[in-house]
């Protein structure tokens, strides 16, 4: 048994007053949960703190919170293991801050409006299964192989953690965002789903789509299940690539342009890179959408300012192209990569597949860093 | 921690030698400094940036395994500098170190160059300078470097997502730490660590080209709360925030609608300054937030 403060945030919209902080003090063994400090506060001191929970097993997905500003479950926290995050610095006996989760409005407490952050966004990607042709008689069949690929988005509990987490959705709450981008990539990788060209289009050419994560991992840290989100949007985006789908946003244009230019230089040409995810090739500098010109236009200043001050002012870093190559035969072994993994494109998930633990055979740590003793150990080992 | 001296297979990045050329002149500066032996891998590739993966996986895992497989031909551990290559790498890595059969596969074409990525071979470690420095180098042994203790410096530290998450890839099991090192080496280097929202979230580069709304949202967000939280100056180890966070900054002011003019400092310069370097030498004057109000402060600390 352990003591430890529970810092939450609160608002009671009854008393008319805005939301604020109140400290409780609790006591249990340190590997229970977040979630069981707060029902002895409920069930001790304060039976109106209100927060959502029923099955205590991170199955259910009702107690998502912030913890010391992590997203997660309630009940998957250990008490003991928040209370150390919360003292990492200061070594003390700091709160641990319990707050209801982010990017949502709060009903009460640790209550959130899941409806228009969540569900919306969740029923925006058509979350059910449109085959085509007349049903079976009974089931459809598939091999089981097919379907593994998606067991990762299936394991999903709609908990929100990853909404609360997403700083893509919190300077543009507009953003489909991570849960249903997962929920979606259940479906686009199911093989009973006959509009996955259809869904594609759909959420490449939404400008609040898969191009606009901002690739910042806080879903994958979120998510208690291993769902990974972020990487569901990414298989969306390698698919949508496949399909040759361009976004209004430049994602796909981006994307590929950084690829060519590595095939080419091996090291990154901005300015090469600028242009060509603008306007990309021959078509795309005849004829520049007027996204691509207003982009290359707002591009300026910010080019201007470091040639301005010295950070850009080799030819190489200004015109685009000229940037040299990898040297010696290294740009040619970077090609023969390129022509090695285009032919087999094979996309491996540790989720699905897991770790072979084949162990190296064990070798005597020489790299970086070589100590005094250990220097004095292999002396004396080789005498 | 170490005594001895250090010597590291150094990867740079793209960026460092592209529009922030401040960073790898204060990391060879330092590096001498600090007694880090920096030996260039140069024939080494880009590490995609998480970008080529969004493309073909197997080709982000092939690239980073020729980089990683050319530092293990020095026989010596790899350093990086920016937190996206660190991120980006490590992500390579798992997925090779997870199964044999994957990585016996990305090493055929590795092959033919005289190339192999070996899992484990001589205890082989890929970290960003910022790791490298408090679990290899040590804090104690860097604060006894200090010849201009950075007192009265009030720094925001901005990590970058790409070493703070997801954790479990990134070694946290092993160094639970790592996601308060830029705060210890701050205090380490003499300076008085400020905290605010933004510090381990995005700076918005990934969609700068995409959406530059959003991205300038972020970035300014961040340099603004740092600003309102009383930092004199951020300090990151990753370019690519860098660019987003100082270069952008202007734009980035106009989309949050107030005034910015926050200097961001790169790791090495940070560090350089306390080692006695002074700002010319490592490139501050090529910044487009002005560093100005940094040397001030630092004006009064003799060195």
């Amino acid at each position: 048994m352990a003591e430890y403060t529970l810092k939450v945030r609160r608002y009671q919209p009854e008393g008319g007053e805005g939301p604020y902080w109140e400290e409780f003090g609790v006591e249990l063994d340190p590997t229970l949960s977040v979630l069981d400090g707060l029902l002895q506060v409920k069930d001790r001191d304060d039976g109106s703190l209100s927060v959502r929970c029923s099955c205590r097993a991170a199955i259910c997905g009702s107690c998502g919170m912030k913890i010391n500003g992590q997203s997660g479950l309630g009940c998957k926290t250990q008490i003991g293991e928040a209370h150390e995050a919360a003292n990492r610095r200061n070594g003390g006996d700091a709160p641990i801050v319990v707050e209801p989760m982010g990017n949502m409005p709060v009903i009460k407490d640790l209550i959130t409006d899941m409806e228009s952050t969540h569900w919306e966004k969740i029923r925006r990607v058509t979350p059910w299964l449109l085959p085509h042709g007349e049903p079976p008689e009974r089931e459809y069949v598939v091999e089981p192989e097919s379907m593994i690929d998606i067991t990762q988005s299936m394991a999903c509990i709609q908990c929100g953690a990853c909404v609360s987490s997403c700083l893509s959705m919190e300077a543009d709450p507009d953003f489909i965002g991570p849960a249903a981008l997962a929920k979606a990539y259940r479906f686009v990788g199911d093989p009973r789903d006959a509009e996955t060209k259809e869904r594609l289009h759909d959420l490449t050419e939404d400008p609040h789509g898969i191009y606009d994560c901002t690739h910042c991992f806080s879903c994958i840290d979120a998510c208690p299940k291993g769902v990974a989100p972020m990487d569901q949007i990414m298989r969306l985006r390698r698919k949508a690539g496949e399909e040759g789908i361009v976004d209004p946003n430049n994602g796909h244009n981006h994307v590929n342009a950084f690829v060519n230019m590595i095939e080419k230089k091996g090291t990154n040409d901005e300015a090469l890179l600028v242009q060509e995810s603008y306007a990309p090739g021959i078509k795309g500098k005849l004829k520049p959408t007027r996204a691509a010109i207003k982009g290359l236009v707002e591009s300026l200043p910010t080019v201007l300012r470091a040639i301005k001050t010295g950070k850009a002012r080799s030819p190489a870093k200004v015109i685009p192209g000229i940037h040299p190559k990898l040297p010696g035969g290294a740009q040619d072994e970077v090609k023969a990569i390129y022509k090695h993994a285009e032919e087999h494109r094979e996309e491996f998930n540790i989720y699905i597949k897991g770790e072979d633990d084949v162990e190296p055979e064990p070798d005597e740590p020489t790299a970086a860093i070589l100590t005094d003793e250990a220097k004095a150990a292999t002396e004396s080992e080789e005498s | 921690m170490s005594d001895g001296q250090i010597k590291v297979a150094y990867w740079p990045g793209c960026v460092s030698r592209g529009f922030t050329p401040e960073l790898h002149g204060s990391m060879a500066l330092v590096g001498e400094r600090l007694g880090i032996e920096l030996v260039e891998l140069d024939r080494a590739n880009c590490c995609g940036a998480g970008i080529i993966a969004e493309h073909n996986q197997e080709l982000a895992d092939t690239l980073n395994a020729r980089t990683f497989a050319l530092a293990q031909q020095t026989g010596l551990a790899m350093m990086n500098i920016c937190s996206t290559c660190q991120g980006a790498q490590s992500e390579c890595q798992q997925r090779l170190d997870a199964d044999s059969s994957y990585r016996a596969h990305i090493n055929e074409v590795l092959s033919g160059q005289g190339l192999s990525y070996e899992k484990g071979k001589d205890g082989f470690t890929n970290k960003n300078f910022l790791w490298l420095l408090v679990e290899d180098y040590g804090l104690d042994r860097l604060a006894e470097k200090v010849v201009r203790p950075l007192s009265g410096l009030r720094v925001g530290p901005f990590y970058g997502c790409y070493v703070v998450r997801p954790k479990e890839r990134l070694g946290y099991d092993e160094f639970p730490d790592r996601d308060i090192y830029l705060e210890q080496v701050i205090e380490a280097l003499g300076g008085e660590v400020v905290e605010y929202d933004g510090a381990r979230k995005c700076c918005g580069f990934p969609v700068i080209t995409t959406n530059r709304e959003t991205s300038l949202r972020q970035a300014g967000t961040h340099v603004g709360d740092a600003l309102d939280a009383g930092a004199d100056c951020l300090v990151t180890p990753c370019p690519l925030c860098h660019l987003n966070l100082d270069m952008q900054q202007p734009e980035a002011a106009k989309v949050v609608n107030r005034d910015l003019g926050l200097a961001v400092l790169h790791l090495p310069q940070l560090v350089g300054l306390a080692l006695g370097a002074e700002p010319k030498q490592l490139g501050m004057s090529k910044h487009i937030a002005s560093t100005g109000w940094v040397e001030e402060r630092l004006a009064g600390v003799a060195a």
